[in-house]
C-alpha cells in the first residue's frame, strides 16, 4: 500500500473507536509533557548558570601563570610539570615564545594590581587591569555605555558596572535592578584619580658591566619603588563582567594595556622574580592568550604547559559545571520518560484490544487481496499515528508546564527580592527530538500488534463473528 | 509440504486443477479431515457448483483454491500456478489479483463506504487514487449501486450489499470468481439478481465461476456443472443436463477405493 493510503487508513481506523484512541494517545501526551518539561527545566538551569561565562567572551581565552606562584588554576597542575622553582619566569622573553605558539592570535601580558582610585575627593580600593586593544571587539562589552579606548595609551577607564554603583555610592543594591545607562550618566566623562607603585630601574652606572659574581647579578636586579598618581577619564561603563574567568582577582577597572605597561607600575610578582631572576626584564603575573578559535584552547593550553607555565581557560571552568548539568539532564530524562513508558505500555494495550475487534476485518482484508505486509505496516501506522498525535500535543503540555513553572517561579524570586530568571528553556531540537522519540516509542510498542495482526489466519478470522 | 507432483498437468484451457488435495488439521484429539484427495479439472470459462451438506468440506476447498488456505498435501493449480508452492505473499498477490471471492455474510467493512469498500483491493494494488475513483463507481455503476457510494453497508438491505460484495470482487478483473452461499442470508428475489449477476459475468465476460452451495436447484439453474463432496470426498461430478462429464467415471472409481 502507498504511504498515503496508508495512513489514510489508518486515520480512519483510529477514529472508528475514537475515545479509546485518544485516551491512548492522551498517555502518550502526558508522557511526552512529563519528559520535555524535565528537559526544559534542566536546559533551562543549565543555560542559566552558562549564559554570564559565555557571555563574557573568554571562550578563546588562555592564562598563563607562572608556576613560581605556587599555586595552580586546579590541583593537578601543582603535582605535574617541573618543580616551581626550576620553572621558567613568565617574562617578555616567555611571551614572545607563547606568541610563537600554532594559532595563537596573541599574547599580551596581564598587568593588575590593587589600588586606590579617588573620585570626586573619596577614595575607593579596586583592582585595576591593561586591557589590550584588540578586547574592543570582544563579546564581554556587549552592551556598554560609552565609548571603547580612543588608543592603546590613553588616559582613560572603562569601569564596570558594579564599581561604577560603588563610585556613586550605590553599593549594595542588587546588580541586575539597575541599568547600566543610569549608572553611566552621570560618570562618563568624569575623572577618576588613580594612585600607583611605580618600578623605577635603579640607574644604569650602580650595575655591574657583566654578571661575573653572583653579588653582580644580584645588583642587575636593582629597582626602586616611587608613588605616582595617573588621571585617567571614564569612556565607558560596562554591564557585564569580562573579567569574571579570573575569580576573586577579578578587575573592575580597566586601562589601555600600553598605557598600564608605560606607567611601569609595581606589582607582586616583581618581588617574587627579583632574586633569581637577574635579567632586568619585567615579568608578569599572568600572560593572556587569545587563541585563533575557541577548538585550538585544549591544544594552546597543552603547548603552554610544555613550556613549564600554568594554564587555564574557561573551558577547564565550565568543565565540572557541564558535567553535572549533563547528570541532572540524564536524571531528568530518565524520569520524564517513566512516564512515556506506561503510555507505551497503552499502546500496545490499545492495538492488541483492537486485533481483537477487528479480527474479522483483518480477515476480510486478506481475503480480498492484502499481504501481511499490508496489515502488519496498518497497524504500525495507526501506531505511528497515535505517537505523532501523542507527541505534537505533548510537546503543547510541555511547554505550557514549563511557562507556568517559570511564572510561580519567578513570583516566588520576586517575593525574595531576587531578580526574575528564565530557568526554563524549549529548544527546538527538544520539540522535534520528542516528537520523534514518541513516534519512535510508538513504533516499538507497535511491533508485536502488528505482527500479530499480521500473522493472524484469514480462514478463522473470517469464521470469526 | 506438498507430496503431490509439481508438474503440473494443467493444460492452458484449465483454470483450475486439483490433484488429490488434502486439507486435514487437528481438532482435540481427532484428525479433522476437511479435503480428503480431492482430484478435479475446471476449464476457463466454466460455471461449476460444488454441492454438498454442511460439513462436507466445500467452503475449505473453496478457501484453497482461493488461496487464503493451504493443502495438507496433494496440488492445487490456478491458472498455472501451483498454490501449495507460492509464499504467503505470493498467495496475497494471488487472491488479489487472480480470483475475486464473495460470501455468504458479505464482508464488507462496515466502517467504511460502500465506494471504499469497492476501491479497498484496488488501494492493495497501488492503483492511483482518481483511476480508483473511477473504477470503484464504475463497478458500483455495473451492479446498480451507483447512488449508494456514500452509504455504509449497515444502511443497505442484504441484496445491496451482497451485490456491493460483487462490485469489490471484481474491480481487479480477476479470471475466476469464488463464491461461497452467496444467496445464503437473501430472499429468493434478492437471490435470484445476485445469481443473475454472477451469470452475467459468467457469460458477459468469460470468467471463471465456482459456486459453493447446498441448494441443488440453485446449482441446476445456473451452474453449467455439478462436483458433489461428502465427507471431504468428491462423490460425483456431472453436467447438469444429467450427462457425466468426460472425466467423472475415473473420478468415482478413485473416490470408490
Amino acid at each position: 500500500m502507498k504511504p498515503y493510503d496508508l495512513s489514510e487508513l489508518a486515520l480512519r481506523n483510529l477514529r472508528e473507536s475514537v475515545l479509546r484512541n485518544s485516551l491512548t494517545t492522551a498517555g502518550i501526551s502526558v508522557g511526552v509533557a512529563s519528559l520535555v518539561a524535565m528537559l526544559s527545566l534542566g536546559i533551562g538551569l543549565q543555560q542559566l548558570a552558562a549564559r554570564r561565562l559565555q557571555k563574557s567572551g573568554l571562550f578563546d581565552t588562555v592564562v598563563v601563570s607562572s608556576r613560581r606562584d605556587m599555586r595552580g588554576f586546579n590541583r593537578d597542575e601543582e603535582h605535574t610539570g617541573p618543580a616551581p622553582a626550576e620553572s621558567p619566569a613568565l617574562n617578555e622573553t616567555a611571551r614572545q615564545q607563547i606568541e610563537k605558539i600554532p594559532h595563537v592570535h596573541e599574547a599580551y601580558p596581564d598587568i593588575r594590581f590593587i589600588t586606590e582610585l579617588r573620585y570626586q575627593e573619596k577614595p575607593h580600593l579596586g583592582m585595576v587591569a591593561g586591557l589590550p586593544f584588540s578586547a574592543k571587539s570582544n563579546d564581554a562589552f556587549d552592551g556598554m555605555q560609552g565609548t571603547f579606548f580612543s588608543s592603546d595609551d590613553a588616559p582613560e577607564a572603562i569601569l564596570q558596572k558594579s564599581f561604577a554603583a560603588e563610585l556613586l555610592g550605590r553599593q549594595g543594591e542588587p546588580d541586575d535592578n539597575t541599568s547600566v545607562a543610569e549608572l553611566a550618566k552621570p560618570l562618563l566623562g568624569q575623572e577618576l584619580v588613580m594612585r600607583y607603585a611605580q618600578r623605577t630601574a635603579a640607574p644604569e652606572s650602580d650595575r655591574g658591566k657583566g654578571a661575573e659574581t653572583m653579588d653582580d647579578a644580584l645588583a642587575a636586579a636593582a629597582y626602586s619603588v616611587v608613588s605616582r598618581v595617573q588621571t585617567l577619564r571614564i569612556v565607558g561603563v560596562s554591564d557585564l563582567d569580562p573579567d569574571s574567568m579570573r575569580g576573586t582577582a577579578r578587575a573592575r577597572v580597566f586601562i589601555p594595556l600600553t598605557l598600564a605597561e608605560n606607567l611601569h607600575i609595581m606589582q607582586a610578582s616583581d618581588m617574587r622574580d627579583s632574586t633569581p631572576s637577574p635579567t632586568g626584564q619585567p615579568t608578569y603575573a599572568t600572560v593572556g592568550v587569545r587563541v585563533d578559535s575557541p577548538k585550538y584552547v585544549p591544544a594552546v593550553e597543552e603547548q603552554v604547559k610544555k613550556l613549564g607555565f600554568n594554564a587555564f581557560s574557561i573551558v577547564d571552568a565550565t568543565r565540572s559545571v557541564r558535567q553535572f548539568f549533563a547528570v541532572l539532564d540524564l536524571f531528568l530524562g530518565i524520569f520524564g520518560s517513566l512516564a512515556l513508558a506506561v503510555a507505551s505500555i497503552g499502546i500496545v494495550n490499545t492495538l492488541v484490544m483492537a486485533i481483537l475487534e477487528r479480527r474479522r476485518e483483518i480477515g476480510i482484508m486478506k481475503a480480498i487481496g492484502a499481504s501481511d505486509g499490508d496489515v502488519k505496516k496498518l497497524f504500525f501506522a495507526e501506531a505511528g499515528v497515535m505517537g505523532i498525535f501523542g507527541g505534537a500535543v505533548g510537546v503543547m503540555l510541555g511547554w505550557l508546564i514549563g511557562r507556568v513553572i517559570n511564572l510561580g517561579t519567578n513570583v516566588y524570586l520576586k517575593r525574595q527580592h531576587f531578580p526574575p530568571e528564565q530557568i526554563w528553556y524549549v529548544p527546538w531540537w527538544l520539540v522535534g527530538g520528542a516528537i520523534v522519540f514518541a513516534l519512535i516509542v510508538s513504533l516499538i510498542s507497535g511491533l508485536y500488534p502488528a505482527a500479530r495482526a499480521a500473522r493472524l489466519d484469514p480462514v478463522q478470522a473470517l469464521r470469526y463473528e | 509440504m506438498t507430496a503431490a507432483p509439481d508438474n503440473p498437468t494443467a493444460g492452458p484451457s484449465d483454470a483450475v486443477v486439483s490433484e488429490n488435495l488434502c486439507r486435514h488439521y487437528p481438532m482435540g484429539e481427532t484428525l479433522i479431515r476437511a479435503v480428503d484427495g480431492v482430484s478435479f479439472r475446471i476449464a476457463a470459462g466454466e460455471f461449476t457448483a460444488l454441492l454438498g451438506s454442511s460439513g462436507s468440506g466445500k467452503s475449505s476447498l473453496l478457501n484453497l483454491i482461493a488461496g487464503l488456505d493451504r493443502p495438507t498435501s496433494g496440488a492445487v493449480i490456478v491458472h498455472g500456478r501451483n498454490l501449495a508452492q507460492l509464499s504467503r505473499e505470493e498467495l496475497a498477490q494471488h487472491r488479489l489479483h487472480t480470483v475475486g471471492m464473495v460470501f455468504q455474510s458479505f464482508n464488507l467493512i462496515p466502517s467504511m463506504t460502500l465506494l471504499e469498500n469497492v476501491e479497498l483491493p484496488l488501494r492493495f494494488a497501488e492503483v492511483d487514487r482518481n483511476k480508483r475513483d473511477v473504477l470503484a463507481r464504475q463497478a458500483l455503476e455495473r451492479v446498480g449501486l451507483a447512488l449508494r457510494a456514500a452509504h455504509r453497508p449497515s444502511e443497505l438491505s442484504g441484496g445491496e450489499q451482497q451485490r456491493a460484495a460483487l462490485a469489490r470482487a471484481l474491480i481487479n478483473q480477476p479470471k475466476l470468481l469464488l463464491a461461497d452461499e452467496p444467496t445464503g442470508n437473501l430472499d429468493s428475489r434478492n437471490g435470484a439478481e445476485i445469481m443473475n449477476l454472477i451469470r452475467e459475468f459468467n457469460e458477459g465476460l468469460g470468467m471463471t465461476v465456482i459456486l459453493v452451495t447446498h441448494e441443488r436447484t440453485l446449482a441446476e439453474r445456473y451452474a453449467k456443472r455439478l462436483i458433489f463432496l461428502a465427507d471431504g470426498k468428491l462423490t460425483g461430478d456431472q453436467g447438469v443436463t444429467g450427462q457425466p462429464a468426460a472425466e467423472v467415471t475415473e473420478q468415482r472409481t478413485g473416490a470408490q477405493r
